[in-house]
């Protein structure tokens, strides 16, 4: 009985618990990665205890991998000898976090995850209690196998009708973040389901749980059901849902006549339809992200780009959110569809989305990125636009050179 | 008494700590890079007490503990906000950066006034008014006194938690 998050929490404890009491909990595991992983390795080791489980204990490279500085090949340093020390073999370094987590089996419906990384929140779209905090929470976690936790309120976004052509997972998450506004969710939890999200495949409702962070959730959750179980290769462990909840608040949608949404610059919250922006001029576009760089959101993507050309002056950025999407994207022909088109593809991780790596804007740039920041600064120049949308669109302004409509092409 | 630093509302982490400059754990290096592209000459102009006060959502976006280890190596004595994102408001708080909710008192001061600062009980003087901060949690609190997180489970375990709980 409760809301997702009281009956995950609960089951975990073995008692009933409600939003506004505060729990310590043990975790199924604690991630870092390159950033954020050196800080908290410097605050596990101020603890002097030793480590609680290096099974449990997962390092992504994935920020700046491969380096691209000596600063950054110093931070990957401190982690591996780390980790050599510790006894840890979860060192990941092929692709973004939020990706190879779920692909590796590091998140279980039911479970508890927290990561040094804000879009922990992905592994909510499984069933999982998971969010992002800083490098001192997850040193602590690194040493004890647990964290303390104030049991969010929830909101409720029940979506109905069936999500129109061309309208994705992504569209609805900016038009609940346009309606709520950027910290519409500070320190609830977001409760994605109806009919709509139900019908959803895995990597739709991974980004909503992605881009619930977006709007300030502590985490953004999806019922489980047979489709989740199926997504991990797992035997269907049964429903895992709300029951009898009270909610801070219950949005209902109807999804049937949303159509693709734009977060101009420079705050997420400042969203427009599509239609109001298209026909604005783009230096680049990227396509990929933990909200948008599966092998779903490249198979969309390749719909479009199939036998056509990017737009010469828009540099055209391709980033797989893994090896394994990598691989598949290989086998389905979409990396040759992307390469033909004049697209530049990267290796597996986070890319262009935090300015650090490739694909840096400079001043006066615009930038369309299937990721989901577009503050200031976020992507290189604090002079730079970024507009944020979903993948298909990316790929109807690639071939455009500005903002455009997939409807047009599909 | 202590200088204003004003910022606005939504004030990111990639504001106060840019991707491009995080590559590093070193706090004087951090601070050096604080607000750099946001607002030059921050971290030279901060003298050790100074305030930040800012709208809503302060902290927002990425859950980089840079940017508050930087803000409190710049010297800043306080962020006091209308409202914090909530990974920032916690990484504050178990570093041992003083974060004061006060819608209040955004609206009454400009950048560079002098006000005064009770940081332990949340009380703000400006322009002879007095306003008051929303008190912390009893976990925060306990951080707070404890001074960090990891001072805190170093000497007291999770039991300095759970007994306030």
């Amino acid at each position: 009985m409760g809301t997702l998050v009281e009956e995950i929490l609960s089951r975990r404890l073995g008692r009933r618990v409600r939003a506004g009491q505060t729990v310590v909990a043990e975790v199924d595991c604690v991630m870092a990665h390159d950033v954020t992983g050196p800080l908290a390795i410097e605050a596990f080791e101020s603890l002097g205890m030793p480590l609680w489980n290096p099974e449990r204990t997962v390092f992504s490279f994935d920020h700046v991998f491969p380096s691209n500085s000596v600063a950054a090949s110093e931070l990957h340093r401190r982690i591996r000898e780390f980790a050599t020390r510790n006894q840890v073999r979860n060192l990941l370094a092929e692709g973004i976090c939020h990706v190879v987590m779920v692909e590796q089996g590091f998140v279980r419906p039911g479970g508890i995850v927290v990561g040094a990384d804000s879009h922990s929140t992905t592994y909510g779209a499984l069933g999982c209690f998971a969010t992002g905090m800083g490098s001192t929470d997850i040193g602590v976690t690194m040493a004890t196998g647990r964290s303390w936790f104030r049991v969010p309120e929830t909101l409720r976004v029940e979506v109905h009708g069936e999500l129109p052509r061309a309208v994705q997972a992504k569209d609805l998450a900016l038009h609940v973040i346009r309606r709520l506004g950027a910290e519409g969710a500070n320190y609830l939890s977001v409760e994605w389901a109806g009919p709509a999200v139900s019908s959803m495949g895995m990597s739709e409702r991974l980004t909503l749980a992605n881009m619930s962070v977006d709007f300030g959730a502590k985490c953004g959750l999806c019922e489980v059901d047979a489709a989740t179980w199926a997504y991990l290769g797992l035997p269907d462990g049964g429903e895992l849902r709300a029951s009898g909840a009270r909610y801070r608040d219950t949005l209902t949608i109807d999804a049937t006549g949303l159509e693709p949404q734009v977060a101009e610059p420079p705050a997420i919250d400042n969203v427009r339809p599509l239609s109001e922006l298209a026909g604005t001029r783009l230096d680049e576009v990227f396509i990929g992200s933990c909200a948008n760089g599966r092998i779903e959101d490249l198979a969309t993507a390749a719909t479009l780009l199939e036998g056509r050309q990017v737009h010469p002056e828009t540099r055209t950025i391709v980033v797989p959110g893994s090896r394994r999407t990598y691989l598949l994207a290989l086998q389905r022909g979409y990396i040759d569809t992307f390469v033909r088109a004049g697209a530049v593809v990267m290796a597996a991780g986070c890319g262009p989305c935090l300015g650090r790596q490739h694909g840096t804007l400079g001043p006066g740039e615009r930038a369309l990125s299937t990721s989901m920041r577009n503050y200031p600064g976020r992507m290189g120049s604090p002079e730079a636009e970024i507009y944020l949308a979903n993948p298909l669109v990316a790929a109807a302004s690639a071939l455009a050179g500005a903002i455009a409509d997939p409807r047009e092409e599909l | 008494m202590a200088r204003v630093f004003r910022f606005g509302d939504g004030v990111s982490t990639d504001a106060i700590m840019p991707g491009r400059y995080n590559l590093t754990t070193d706090p004087a290096a951090l601070a050096r890079a604080c607000f750099v592209e946001h607002r030059p000459g921050f971290a030279d102009a901060v003298r050790p007490g100074d305030l930040i006060v800012a709208g809503s959502n302060f902290g927002c976006g990425s859950s980089r503990e840079h940017a508050p280890l930087a803000i409190k190596a710049a010297g800043i004595g306080a962020v006091v906000a209308r409202s914090f994102a909530r990974i920032f408001y916690r990484n504050a708080v178990n570093l041992g950066l003083p974060v004061i909710r006060c819608p209040e008192l955004y609206q009454a001061v400009e950048d560079g006034d002098q006000v005064e600062v009770d940081i332990l009980r949340g009380n703000i003087r400006a322009h002879g008014r007095a306003y008051q901060g929303e008190p912390p949690s009893a976990v925060a609190r306990r951080i707070s006194e404890a001074g960090s997180l990891v001072e805190l489970i170093r000497t007291g375990g999770w039991a300095a938690i759970e007994e306030v709980i």
